[in-house]
Protein backbone atom coordinates (compact mmCIF):
# COMPACT_ATOMS: atom_id res chain seq x y z
CA UNK A 1 0.00 0.00 0.00
CA UNK A 2 1.09 3.77 -0.18
CA UNK A 3 0.75 4.43 2.51
CA UNK A 4 2.99 1.92 4.08
CA UNK A 5 6.29 3.36 1.67
CA UNK A 6 4.68 6.39 3.48
CA UNK A 7 4.89 5.29 6.54
CA UNK A 8 8.70 4.03 5.87
CA UNK A 9 9.74 7.38 4.78
CA UNK A 10 7.96 8.87 7.99
CA UNK A 11 9.96 6.65 9.88
CA UNK A 12 13.19 7.67 8.83
CA UNK A 13 12.42 11.26 8.83
CA UNK A 14 11.18 10.69 12.99
CA UNK A 15 14.62 9.55 13.75
CA UNK A 16 16.26 11.84 12.62
CA UNK A 17 13.76 14.24 14.62
CA UNK A 18 12.86 12.56 17.88
CA UNK A 19 11.82 14.63 20.05
CA UNK A 20 9.88 17.50 18.04
CA UNK A 21 6.28 17.47 18.02
CA UNK A 22 4.53 14.20 17.78
CA UNK A 23 1.67 16.09 15.16
CA UNK A 24 4.34 16.19 12.69
CA UNK A 25 5.02 12.65 12.66
CA UNK A 26 3.56 11.84 9.28
CA UNK A 27 4.15 7.72 9.79
CA UNK A 28 1.44 7.77 11.82
CA UNK A 29 -1.35 9.53 10.28
CA UNK A 30 -2.47 6.72 7.92
CA UNK A 31 -3.38 5.38 11.17
CA UNK A 32 -5.37 8.13 12.72
CA UNK A 33 -7.49 8.89 9.70
CA UNK A 34 -8.28 4.66 9.54
CA UNK A 35 -9.04 5.13 13.04
CA UNK A 36 -10.97 8.40 12.78
CA UNK A 37 -12.69 7.43 9.67
CA UNK A 38 -14.18 4.46 12.01
CA UNK A 39 -14.82 5.83 14.98
CA UNK A 40 -16.77 8.82 12.56
CA UNK A 41 -18.82 6.21 10.73
CA UNK A 42 -19.37 4.08 13.70
CA UNK A 43 -21.15 7.44 16.04
CA UNK A 44 -22.70 8.49 12.80
CA UNK A 45 -24.96 5.21 12.59
CA UNK A 46 -25.36 5.46 16.03
CA UNK A 47 -26.45 8.88 16.18
CA UNK A 48 -28.55 8.81 12.96
CA UNK A 49 -30.20 5.64 13.49
CA UNK A 50 -30.50 5.15 17.18
CA UNK A 51 -30.13 8.67 19.36
CA UNK A 52 -30.95 11.17 17.43
CA UNK A 53 -34.56 10.28 16.02
CA UNK A 54 -35.31 8.63 19.44
CA UNK A 55 -34.16 12.25 21.30
CA UNK A 56 -36.51 13.73 18.61
CA UNK A 57 -39.16 11.21 19.03
CA UNK A 58 -38.95 12.12 23.00
CA UNK A 59 -38.68 15.87 22.75
CA UNK A 60 -42.17 15.41 20.28
CA UNK A 61 -44.08 13.69 22.98
CA UNK A 62 -43.22 15.60 25.91
CA UNK A 63 -43.87 18.91 23.28
CA UNK A 64 -47.19 17.46 22.22
CA UNK A 65 -48.24 16.02 25.94
CA UNK A 66 -47.34 19.63 27.26
CA UNK A 67 -49.42 21.06 24.51
CA UNK A 68 -52.47 18.94 24.95
CA UNK A 69 -52.27 19.04 28.64
CA UNK A 70 -52.57 23.27 28.61
CA UNK A 71 -55.38 22.20 26.07
CA UNK A 72 -57.24 20.36 28.61
CA UNK A 73 -56.45 22.92 31.64
CA UNK A 74 -57.95 25.70 29.32
CA UNK A 75 -60.63 23.77 28.42
CA UNK A 76 -61.28 22.47 32.34
CA UNK A 77 -61.01 26.76 33.15
CA UNK A 78 -63.88 27.37 30.63
CA UNK A 79 -65.88 24.56 31.77
CA UNK A 80 -65.38 25.95 35.21
CA UNK A 81 -66.57 29.43 34.49
CA UNK A 82 -69.48 28.14 32.66
CA UNK A 83 -70.71 26.12 35.44
CA UNK A 84 -70.02 29.12 37.61
CA UNK A 85 -72.38 31.14 35.28
CA UNK A 86 -74.57 28.36 35.38
CA UNK A 87 -74.55 28.50 38.97
CA UNK A 88 -75.22 31.93 39.17
CA UNK A 89 -78.16 32.23 36.98
CA UNK A 90 -79.92 29.54 38.21
CA UNK A 91 -79.31 31.17 41.80
CA UNK A 92 -80.73 34.41 40.20
CA UNK A 93 -83.80 32.74 39.43
CA UNK A 94 -84.33 30.92 42.47
CA UNK A 95 -84.26 34.63 44.18
CA UNK A 96 -86.66 35.62 41.54
CA UNK A 97 -88.76 32.99 41.68
CA UNK A 98 -88.72 33.30 45.83
CA UNK A 99 -89.50 36.83 45.56
CA UNK A 100 -92.44 35.99 43.02
CA UNK A 101 -93.89 33.53 45.27
CA UNK A 102 -93.64 35.50 48.23
CA UNK A 103 -95.51 38.06 46.70
CA UNK A 104 -97.95 35.98 45.11
CA UNK A 105 -98.54 34.34 48.61
CA UNK A 106 -98.64 38.19 50.21
CA UNK A 107 -102.07 39.42 47.61
CA UNK A 108 -103.30 36.10 48.71
CA UNK A 109 -103.18 36.83 52.02
CA UNK A 110 -104.38 40.27 51.88
CA UNK A 111 -107.43 39.17 49.38
CA UNK A 112 -108.62 36.50 52.27
CA UNK A 113 -107.64 39.09 55.18
CA UNK A 114 -109.80 41.66 53.41
CA UNK A 115 -112.54 39.18 52.40
CA UNK A 116 -112.38 37.72 55.97
CA UNK A 117 -111.97 41.61 57.67
CA UNK A 118 -115.68 42.68 55.33
CA UNK A 119 -117.24 39.42 56.60
CA UNK A 120 -116.51 40.51 59.89
CA UNK A 121 -117.38 44.38 59.78
CA UNK A 122 -120.66 42.97 58.32
CA UNK A 123 -121.56 40.37 61.06
CA UNK A 124 -120.65 42.89 63.59
CA UNK A 125 -122.75 45.23 62.09
CA UNK A 126 -125.98 42.91 62.05
CA UNK A 127 -125.10 41.72 65.27
CA UNK A 128 -125.11 45.09 66.26
CA UNK A 129 -128.67 46.05 64.36
CA UNK A 130 -129.72 43.27 66.47
CA UNK A 131 -128.69 43.95 69.56
CA UNK A 132 -130.54 47.59 69.37
CA UNK A 133 -133.56 46.45 68.38
CA UNK A 134 -133.26 43.79 71.20
CA UNK A 135 -132.64 47.51 73.56
CA UNK A 136 -135.16 49.02 71.69
CA UNK A 137 -137.91 46.38 72.84
CA UNK A 138 -136.47 45.62 76.18
CA UNK A 139 -136.77 49.95 76.37
CA UNK A 140 -140.39 49.83 75.09
CA UNK A 141 -140.72 46.91 77.40
CA UNK A 142 -139.53 48.44 80.45
CA UNK A 143 -141.39 51.94 79.80
CA UNK A 144 -144.88 49.76 79.26
CA UNK A 145 -144.33 48.07 83.08
CA UNK A 146 -142.85 51.71 84.46
CA UNK A 147 -146.63 52.70 82.86
CA UNK A 148 -148.03 49.66 84.70
CA UNK A 149 -146.57 49.74 87.79
CA UNK A 150 -146.98 53.72 87.84
CA UNK A 151 -150.73 53.32 87.53
CA UNK A 152 -150.80 50.70 90.04
CA UNK A 153 -148.69 52.72 92.66
CA UNK A 154 -150.92 55.96 91.59
CA UNK A 155 -153.88 53.77 92.30
CA UNK A 156 -152.86 52.59 95.55
CA UNK A 157 -151.48 56.10 96.61
CA UNK A 158 -155.14 57.52 95.96
CA UNK A 159 -156.79 54.53 97.48
CA UNK A 160 -154.38 55.59 100.64
CA UNK A 161 -155.49 59.42 100.52
CA UNK A 162 -159.65 57.76 100.79
CA UNK A 163 -160.48 58.62 97.03
CA UNK A 164 -161.09 56.48 94.37
CA UNK A 165 -159.00 57.52 90.85
CA UNK A 166 -160.64 56.49 87.81
CA UNK A 167 -158.25 54.45 85.55
CA UNK A 168 -158.62 56.89 83.09
CA UNK A 169 -157.50 60.04 84.50
CA UNK A 170 -154.60 58.06 86.11
CA UNK A 171 -153.32 56.84 82.90
CA UNK A 172 -153.87 60.60 80.93
CA UNK A 173 -151.63 62.20 83.93
CA UNK A 174 -149.15 59.51 83.65
CA UNK A 175 -148.67 59.83 79.95
CA UNK A 176 -148.21 63.46 80.40
CA UNK A 177 -145.45 62.87 83.04
CA UNK A 178 -143.93 60.31 81.04
CA UNK A 179 -143.85 62.92 78.20
CA UNK A 180 -142.14 65.10 80.77
CA UNK B 1 9.73 4.02 17.82
CA UNK B 2 10.65 7.68 19.87
CA UNK B 3 8.98 6.40 22.80
CA UNK B 4 11.32 4.14 23.46
CA UNK B 5 13.71 6.60 22.91
CA UNK B 6 11.82 8.85 25.38
CA UNK B 7 11.87 6.47 27.90
CA UNK B 8 15.47 5.99 28.02
CA UNK B 9 15.86 9.69 28.25
CA UNK B 10 13.46 9.35 31.56
CA UNK B 11 15.83 6.80 33.06
CA UNK B 12 18.67 9.50 32.52
CA UNK B 13 17.05 12.49 33.59
CA UNK B 14 15.79 10.79 36.67
CA UNK B 15 15.68 12.64 39.72
CA UNK B 16 16.22 16.18 37.90
CA UNK B 17 14.14 18.67 36.25
CA UNK B 18 12.34 16.87 33.24
CA UNK B 19 10.04 18.32 30.92
CA UNK B 20 8.85 16.23 28.08
CA UNK B 21 5.36 18.16 27.31
CA UNK B 22 5.22 16.85 24.15
CA UNK B 23 5.59 12.62 25.24
CA UNK B 24 1.49 12.69 25.94
CA UNK B 25 0.69 13.14 22.24
CA UNK B 26 2.90 9.99 21.49
CA UNK B 27 1.34 7.33 18.91
CA UNK B 28 2.08 4.29 20.22
CA UNK B 29 0.74 0.61 19.40
CA UNK B 30 -1.34 -0.83 22.48
CA UNK B 31 -0.29 -4.42 22.04
CA UNK B 32 3.64 -3.97 22.01
CA UNK B 33 5.27 -4.26 18.66
CA UNK B 34 7.34 -1.26 17.05
CA UNK B 35 5.82 -0.38 13.74
CA UNK B 36 2.25 1.41 13.20
CA UNK B 37 0.58 0.06 10.41
CA UNK B 38 -2.45 1.69 9.04
CA UNK B 39 -4.70 -1.28 11.02
CA UNK B 40 -2.34 -1.27 13.84
CA UNK B 41 -4.37 -0.98 17.25
CA UNK B 42 -2.86 2.18 18.95
CA UNK B 43 -3.76 4.34 21.99
CA UNK B 44 -5.71 6.38 19.35
CA UNK B 45 -7.83 3.58 18.57
CA UNK B 46 -8.49 2.76 22.38
CA UNK B 47 -9.41 6.63 22.93
CA UNK B 48 -11.17 6.68 20.07
CA UNK B 49 -13.09 3.83 21.31
CA UNK B 50 -13.85 5.53 24.27
CA UNK B 51 -15.29 8.24 22.90
CA UNK B 52 -17.57 6.19 21.10
CA UNK B 53 -18.38 3.85 24.29
CA UNK B 54 -19.52 7.26 25.86
CA UNK B 55 -21.13 8.77 23.03
CA UNK B 56 -23.34 5.46 23.31
CA UNK B 57 -23.42 5.68 26.78
CA UNK B 58 -25.01 8.93 27.15
CA UNK B 59 -27.12 9.66 23.89
CA UNK B 60 -28.07 5.77 23.92
CA UNK B 61 -28.15 4.49 27.26
CA UNK B 62 -29.16 7.81 28.63
CA UNK B 63 -32.40 7.15 26.88
CA UNK B 64 -33.44 4.15 26.82
CA UNK B 65 -36.54 4.98 28.79
CA UNK B 66 -37.69 7.54 26.76
CA UNK B 67 -38.83 9.45 29.39
CA UNK B 68 -41.60 12.00 29.42
CA UNK B 69 -39.71 13.51 32.57
CA UNK B 70 -36.55 12.43 31.66
CA UNK B 71 -33.81 11.20 34.02
CA UNK B 72 -30.33 13.32 34.32
CA UNK B 73 -28.45 11.46 31.87
CA UNK B 74 -31.32 11.77 29.56
CA UNK B 75 -31.33 15.33 30.04
CA UNK B 76 -27.77 15.85 29.26
CA UNK B 77 -28.64 14.28 26.04
CA UNK B 78 -31.58 16.33 25.02
CA UNK B 79 -29.25 19.65 26.02
CA UNK B 80 -26.58 18.32 23.53
CA UNK B 81 -29.19 17.46 20.76
CA UNK B 82 -31.11 20.85 21.69
CA UNK B 83 -28.03 22.51 21.64
CA UNK B 84 -26.91 21.43 17.95
CA UNK B 85 -30.20 21.44 16.69
CA UNK B 86 -30.88 25.28 17.67
CA UNK B 87 -27.08 26.12 16.51
CA UNK B 88 -27.65 24.45 12.90
CA UNK B 89 -30.99 26.10 12.62
CA UNK B 90 -30.04 29.74 13.53
CA UNK B 91 -26.82 29.50 11.98
CA UNK B 92 -27.40 27.47 8.67
CA UNK B 93 -30.73 28.02 8.48
CA UNK B 94 -33.87 25.54 8.35
CA UNK B 95 -32.93 23.52 5.09
CA UNK B 96 -29.67 22.98 6.68
CA UNK B 97 -31.57 20.39 9.24
CA UNK B 98 -30.93 17.54 6.97
CA UNK B 99 -27.18 17.96 7.48
CA UNK B 100 -28.15 17.74 11.35
CA UNK B 101 -26.99 14.00 12.14
CA UNK B 102 -23.58 15.23 10.39
CA UNK B 103 -23.18 18.11 12.49
CA UNK B 104 -24.14 16.35 15.84
CA UNK B 105 -21.87 13.43 14.58
CA UNK B 106 -18.84 16.22 14.65
CA UNK B 107 -19.70 17.65 17.58
CA UNK B 108 -20.07 14.52 20.26
CA UNK B 109 -16.50 13.60 18.48
CA UNK B 110 -15.21 16.27 19.63
CA UNK B 111 -16.52 17.54 22.45
CA UNK B 112 -16.23 13.33 23.71
CA UNK B 113 -12.59 13.68 22.57
CA UNK B 114 -11.76 16.80 24.41
CA UNK B 115 -13.39 15.79 27.86
CA UNK B 116 -11.69 12.13 27.76
CA UNK B 117 -8.64 14.06 26.83
CA UNK B 118 -8.82 15.79 30.12
CA UNK B 119 -8.53 12.67 32.02
CA UNK B 120 -4.86 12.36 33.25
CA UNK B 121 -2.59 9.36 31.62
CA UNK B 122 -5.53 9.82 28.88
CA UNK B 123 -4.50 10.81 25.13
CA UNK B 124 -6.12 13.86 23.81
CA UNK B 125 -6.53 12.70 20.34
CA UNK B 126 -8.48 15.94 19.09
CA UNK B 127 -4.77 17.25 19.56
CA UNK B 128 -4.09 15.76 16.53
CA UNK B 129 -3.44 17.58 13.11
CA UNK B 130 -4.40 14.11 11.72
CA UNK B 131 -7.51 13.79 13.14
CA UNK B 132 -8.43 17.61 12.72
CA UNK B 133 -7.25 17.75 9.26
CA UNK B 134 -9.41 15.17 8.42
CA UNK B 135 -12.62 16.45 10.04
CA UNK B 136 -11.97 20.35 8.85
CA UNK B 137 -11.33 18.78 5.09
CA UNK B 138 -14.53 16.64 5.46
CA UNK B 139 -16.44 19.53 6.43
CA UNK B 140 -14.64 21.72 3.65
CA UNK B 141 -15.43 19.11 0.80
CA UNK B 142 -18.77 18.87 1.98
CA UNK B 143 -19.59 22.61 1.96
CA UNK B 144 -17.90 22.97 -1.11
CA UNK B 145 -19.98 19.92 -3.09
CA UNK B 146 -23.26 20.87 -1.49
CA UNK B 147 -22.28 24.22 -2.86
CA UNK B 148 -22.29 23.51 -6.54
CA UNK B 149 -24.93 20.83 -6.04
CA UNK B 150 -27.41 23.45 -4.52
CA UNK B 151 -26.64 26.39 -6.39
CA UNK B 152 -24.24 25.42 -9.59
CA UNK B 153 -22.19 28.01 -11.10
CA UNK B 154 -23.85 30.53 -8.97
CA UNK B 155 -22.15 29.42 -5.96
CA UNK B 156 -19.20 31.34 -7.07
CA UNK B 157 -21.03 34.49 -6.43
CA UNK B 158 -19.59 34.29 -2.96
CA UNK B 159 -17.01 35.67 -4.43
CA UNK B 160 -18.15 37.77 -6.18
CA UNK B 161 -19.24 40.79 -4.06
CA UNK B 162 -21.91 42.21 -5.83
CA UNK B 163 -22.38 45.20 -3.47
CA UNK B 164 -18.77 46.55 -3.56
CA UNK B 165 -17.33 48.82 -6.60
CA UNK B 166 -17.03 46.81 -10.00
CA UNK B 167 -13.37 48.11 -9.90
CA UNK B 168 -12.66 46.43 -6.44
CA UNK B 169 -15.07 42.83 -7.00
CA UNK B 170 -11.58 40.97 -8.77
CA UNK B 171 -9.64 41.76 -5.75
CA UNK B 172 -12.10 41.31 -3.16
CA UNK B 173 -12.63 38.28 -5.08
CA UNK B 174 -9.31 36.98 -4.71
CA UNK B 175 -9.12 37.62 -1.05
CA UNK B 176 -12.31 35.84 -0.34
CA UNK B 177 -11.00 32.93 -2.43
CA UNK B 178 -8.04 32.45 -0.59
CA UNK B 179 -9.81 33.12 2.17
CA UNK B 180 -11.91 30.51 1.66
CA UNK B 181 -9.48 27.96 1.19
CA UNK B 182 -7.82 28.74 4.01
CA UNK B 183 -11.06 27.66 6.19
CA UNK B 184 -10.23 24.43 7.02
CA UNK B 185 -6.78 25.25 7.44
CA UNK B 186 -7.87 27.71 10.65
CA UNK B 187 -10.46 25.21 11.28
CA UNK B 188 -8.36 22.77 11.90
CA UNK B 189 -5.04 24.17 13.18
CA UNK B 190 -7.17 26.19 15.42
CA UNK B 191 -9.10 22.98 17.46
CA UNK B 192 -5.24 21.08 17.47
CA UNK B 193 -3.51 23.93 18.84
CA UNK B 194 -5.78 24.58 21.25
CA UNK B 195 -6.16 21.32 22.86
CA UNK B 196 -2.25 20.67 22.16
CA UNK B 197 -1.42 24.06 23.83
CA UNK B 198 -3.44 23.49 27.24
CA UNK B 199 -1.87 19.86 27.29
CA UNK B 200 1.44 20.88 27.08
CA UNK B 201 1.06 23.51 29.64
CA UNK B 202 -0.03 21.33 32.19
CA UNK B 203 2.54 19.50 31.22
CA UNK B 204 5.20 21.99 31.84
CA UNK B 205 3.50 22.99 35.07
CA UNK B 206 3.42 19.37 35.98
CA UNK B 207 7.17 18.91 35.89
CA UNK B 208 7.90 22.44 38.09
CA UNK B 209 5.84 20.41 40.96
CA UNK B 210 9.10 17.88 40.99
CA UNK B 211 10.95 21.15 42.71
CA UNK B 212 10.06 21.65 46.00
CA UNK B 213 9.38 24.95 46.65
CA UNK B 214 7.37 25.88 43.53
CA UNK B 215 5.46 22.70 44.03
CA UNK B 216 2.45 24.22 46.12
CA UNK B 217 2.15 27.29 43.17
CA UNK B 218 2.13 24.48 40.02
CA UNK B 219 -0.23 22.12 41.96
CA UNK B 220 -2.41 25.62 41.80
CA UNK B 221 -1.69 27.10 38.77
CA UNK B 222 -2.45 23.07 37.29
CA UNK B 223 -5.61 23.29 38.95
CA UNK B 224 -6.71 26.64 37.30
CA UNK B 225 -5.04 25.43 33.88
CA UNK B 226 -7.24 22.63 34.08
CA UNK B 227 -10.52 24.47 34.41
CA UNK B 228 -9.38 26.70 32.12
CA UNK B 229 -8.98 23.47 29.65
CA UNK B 230 -12.35 22.34 30.95
CA UNK B 231 -14.16 25.16 29.73
CA UNK B 232 -11.51 24.99 26.37
CA UNK B 233 -12.68 21.71 25.79
CA UNK B 234 -16.29 22.53 25.37
CA UNK B 235 -15.68 25.68 23.59
CA UNK B 236 -13.53 24.54 20.95
CA UNK B 237 -16.33 22.17 20.11
CA UNK B 238 -18.21 24.79 20.14
CA UNK B 239 -16.15 26.98 17.99
CA UNK B 240 -15.73 24.02 15.19
CA UNK B 241 -19.46 23.05 14.81
CA UNK B 242 -20.65 26.76 15.08
CA UNK B 243 -18.16 27.61 11.86
CA UNK B 244 -19.25 24.12 10.14
CA UNK B 245 -22.70 25.90 10.67
CA UNK B 246 -21.43 28.59 9.19
CA UNK B 247 -19.75 27.51 6.06
CA UNK B 248 -23.22 25.50 5.49
CA UNK B 249 -25.24 28.17 5.46
CA UNK B 250 -22.80 29.95 2.89
CA UNK B 251 -22.88 26.67 0.90
CA UNK B 252 -26.90 27.05 0.92
CA UNK B 253 -27.27 30.79 0.92
CA UNK B 254 -23.95 32.04 -0.98
CA UNK B 255 -25.39 35.32 -1.70
CA UNK B 256 -23.75 38.28 0.29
Amino acid sequence: MATQTHEAAGHAAEAASAPGMPQLDFSNWGNQIFWLLVTLVVIYFVLSRIALPRIAAVLAERQGTITNDIAAAEELKAKAGEAEQAYNKALADARAQAQGIVAEAKAEIQAELDVATAKADAEIAAKAAESEKAIAEVRAGAVEAVKVVAADAAAEIVAAMGSTADEKSVTAAIEARMKG
Amino acid sequence: MSSEATAAGHAEEAGGLVFHPMDQFIVKPLFGGDTIEWYTVTNVTLWMGLSILAIIGLMVLGTRRRAIVPSRSQSIGELAYGFVYKMVEDVAGKDAIKFFPYIMTLFMFIVSANFLGLLPMSFATTSHFAVTVVLALAVFLTVTIVGFVKNGVGFLGLFWVSSAPLALRPILALIEIISYFVRPVSHSIRLAGNIMAGHAVLKVFAGFAAIAVVSPLSVVAITAMYGLEVLVAFIQAYVFTILTCVYLKDALHPSH
